[in-house]
């Protein structure tokens, strides 16, 4: 924000020194962008340099990044600046909002912007399992950006004092909880998954494992209530109750990095998104895996899409295709998840010399990548946020016990369902 | 005459006139509006808003999670007040005495006030952190087992309550202290020569000039514990299933995470009138027992 206010100020200061005399290219078009930043770090600088990039190559295009706090609060902002009027052109939101924002009338769908058949083809030219939040009623209406899934950390040197061979990491949740009583000692836990900030996303992860989806496509059904999902939150719930190798009652989202970097859980369960942080401050040797399966592989997708706003002149729109191709081209793409690690977009990115260069030093990083083949929608429904609280709710009050699985799934089922009737 | 009375007034009202276009714009007019906004549904792109009378309210009254918020609330209430003032009379107190190192006192006691909320539920984050946190490592000395401060439902509120008494004490503090310091030296003098203990001149001479700042503090203390909600965002969320969960933040989990302005605004309008009430309790009825010199 301040960035780009002194950005702002300082093109104003240049143009009133030269007396207007920049003021010949009238007809180029500025857009606003909105980005949230949900990890934190150097992300602001690295989008800066790439709009500074951007408009080098595009004269005519005059971009306005303005960094947006966390995903809410991008959202909440830019839906602000669209009911005031104020023209913001594209944002990169929660790639949970789809139908939210298709609700609010505030986005338009790719399909309807796209021209050429080269552009039809960049459609298709992404993971497919990170397109699925953004497309329903057969369109595409968000273009992945910055993304994310669910990985195991696991301590090799706990693994080695406890026996446990380093380089296999348990595949299986029956091999996850025999590894975690193994590793379960004093002061050691065997495994946290947490369960405070996002719990719903850890569930999606377990539920999918379990060979159950939590959502239809249409974004109006909820299976919160189905036998899989219901003994998927029973054996969440069993890790520490039963098998004692996670502690009982909640596990802080905020705090469990810090748990694993000092050694007081030998697995954690984590977004891709801690892999710079993590290899920057672990002590010890460390290793990525995918997360383990009961019936079949499986992590939700996570993270932010670009959008369009209805809003926008067909001109504005043109433009704003331009730069999201520009911020989305295979060798940008594989540049920006070295720098960020989010994960490359799309599969030409990982085949650019400079990528494949980074994950042959560094292998954790084609852990996600590989996982990617088995990833699927995040949670995602109309009145998403309610329907997610109410997950999130019956999640922590199994898990604190204050309700059985069997009770809190069904009546987040129930009111699930009383909210999203009138969707059908 | 008559004329110039004109005058004045008109001046007196050009006097007024900022500030009541600020209070209009951004006390009444809003306050209004949500009022009028709690009757109608939320409207969306395909649906648009339309009056639904008492239907937000009749939903309220079901809504499982209102009823917990506001339980919360109260024991939030009920907790935080009496112990952040009395903390605060005992600390002004003490730093009012002859005291070696006074003025590092006053400001360790005032140092939480300074701190944004924010920064101070990060560290307490750590501080309630299972394991690796600075409660359980002080525990683990004396063998007792680690506990999951945030993660369990009996503990939750009891952990947020004493943030914010940490966090209200010292602000609290200075009020009394400023007060403390305009009670004449005399009157202290004069009890001791009469014979008086420290606690029967606490009783009724100190405690009795120091209501109306008690009031004041009160007053303040109250609305805090309605208005004070920063520290959920970093410490819970309001979780573990709402155990720690107030109205405030409630309110503003249905406005921006659910996007529901109708329903804020219902939530809204009962938060305004228990303020609302309580506030015309306090000056109608406490009033009258306040001692002003």
């Amino acid at each position: 924000m301040l960035k780009t206010l002194k950005r702002k100020a300082g093109s104003l200061a240049l143009a009133t020194t030269l007396g207007l005399g920049l003021a010949t290219n009238a007809s180029a078009v500025e857009l606003t962008m909105y980005y949230p930043v949900a990890v934190g770090g150097s992300l602001t600088n690295i989008v800066d340099g790439l709009v500074d990039d951007f408009e080098a190559q595009n004269p005519d295009i005059k971009v306005n990044a303005i960094y947006a706090g966390n995903y809410n609060d991008a959202r909440i902002k830019a839906l602000a600046a669209l009911k005031s009027g104020e023209p913001a052109q594209t944002s990169v939101m929660f790639s949970i909002d789809t139908y939210e924002l298709i609700e609010q009338g505030a986005i338009v769908a790719f399909d309807d912007i796209v021209e050429t058949k080269e552009e039809k083809e960049w459609l298709k030219s992404f993971y497919p399992a990170l397109m699925e939040n953004g497309q329903t009623q057969g369109k595409t209406w968000g273009i992945p950006f910055q993304r994310s899934t669910i990985v195991m950390y696991y301590n090799k040197d706990a693994f080695r004092a406890a026996g446990l061979d380093p380089e296999t990491p348990p595949a299986t949740w029956d091999e996850l909880v025999a590894a975690g009583k193994k590793l379960t000692k004093d002061g050691q836990w065997g495994t946290m998954i947490p369960s405070t900030g996002y719990p719903y996303w850890m569930f999606g992860a377990l539920s999918m494992q379990n060979g159950q989806v939590l959502m239809n496509s249409d974004g109006n059904e909820t299976y919160f209530d189905a036998p899989a999902t219901i003994e998927t939150l029973e054996f969440w719930k069993d890790l520490g109750s039963k098998h004692g190798i996670m502690p009982e009652g909640t596990i802080e989202w905020g705090t469990l990095r810090q748990n694993f970097l000092e050694g007081k859980t030998a697995m954690m369960w984590h977004s891709t998104g801690n892999l710079s942080v993590v290899k920057k401050n672990a002590k010890f040797d460390f290793g990525v895996a995918m997360l383990p399966a009961q019936k079949r592989r499986g992590t939700p997708t996570g993270g932010g899409n670009f959008y369009i706003f209805e809003k926008t002149t067909a001109e504005e729109r043109k433009a704003t295709m331009k730069l999201i191709r520009f911020l989305t081209e295979p060798k940008r793409t594989a540049e920006w998840s070295m720098k960020t690690g989010y994960l490359a977009t799309m599969p030409a990115a990982y085949e650019t010399e400079e990528m494949k260069q980074y994950v042959a030093d560094f292998p954790p990083a084609a852990v996600a990548r590989d996982q990617l083949e088995f990833a699927t929608a995040e949670l995602s429904t109309y009145q998403n946020g309610r329907v997610r609280k109410l997950l999130d709710d019956a999640i922590q009050a199994a898990l604190t016990g204050s309700k059985t699985p069997t009770e809190a799934l069904s009546g987040a089922q129930k009111q699930a369902d009383r909210l999203l009737k009138r969707y059908r | 005459m008559k004329h110039v009375s004109t005058k004045h007034q008109l001046y007196g009202w050009l006097l007024l006139l900022p500030a009541a276009l600020f209070l209009l714009a951004f006390t009444y007019y809003p306050t209004l509006a949500t009022l009028a906004k709690s009757f109608f549904s939320q409207g969306t792109a395909i649906r648009p808003s339309e009056f639904v009378g008492l239907e937000n309210y009749t939903f309220m009254l079901e809504d499982d999670v209102f009823w917990r918020v506001a339980w919360n609330n109260v024991i939030y209430a009920l907790f935080t007040i009496p112990i952040s003032i009395a903390l605060a009379l005992m600390m002004a107190i003490w730093v009012n005495s002859r005291l070696k190192y006074k003025s590092l006192a006053r400001m360790s006691f005032f140092l939480p006030t300074m701190l944004p909320m924010i920064a101070v539920a990060n560290i307490w984050l750590f501080f309630y952190s299972p394991e690796i946190g600075l409660i359980d490592q002080v525990t683990a000395v004396f063998g007792v087992e680690s506990h999951n401060w945030l993660g369990d439902p009996d503990t939750v509120l009891g952990c947020i309550i004493v943030i914010t008494i940490w966090k209200e004490a010292g602000f609290f503090m200075i009020f009394y202290l400023a007060a403390l310091q305009t009670l004449s030296p005399e009157l202290e003098e004069a009890a001791r020569l009469e014979g008086a203990s420290r606690w029967y001149y606490f009783r009724r001479i100190m405690f009795p000039l120091l209501m109306p700042t008690t009031l004041f503090v009160l007053i303040n203390a109250i609305i805090n514990s309605f208005k004070l909600v920063d520290h959920l965002f970093i410490l819970t969320k309001g979780g573990p299933d709402n155990a720690s969960s107030l109205l405030l933040y409630y309110i503003y989990e249905v406005a921006f995470s659910f996007l529901d302005q109708a329903y804020a605004s219902t939530l809204t309008v009962i938060l305004l009138a228990v303020l609302a009430i309580i506030a015309i309790g306090q000056f109608v009825f406490l009033d009258k027992k306040v001692h002003y010199q």
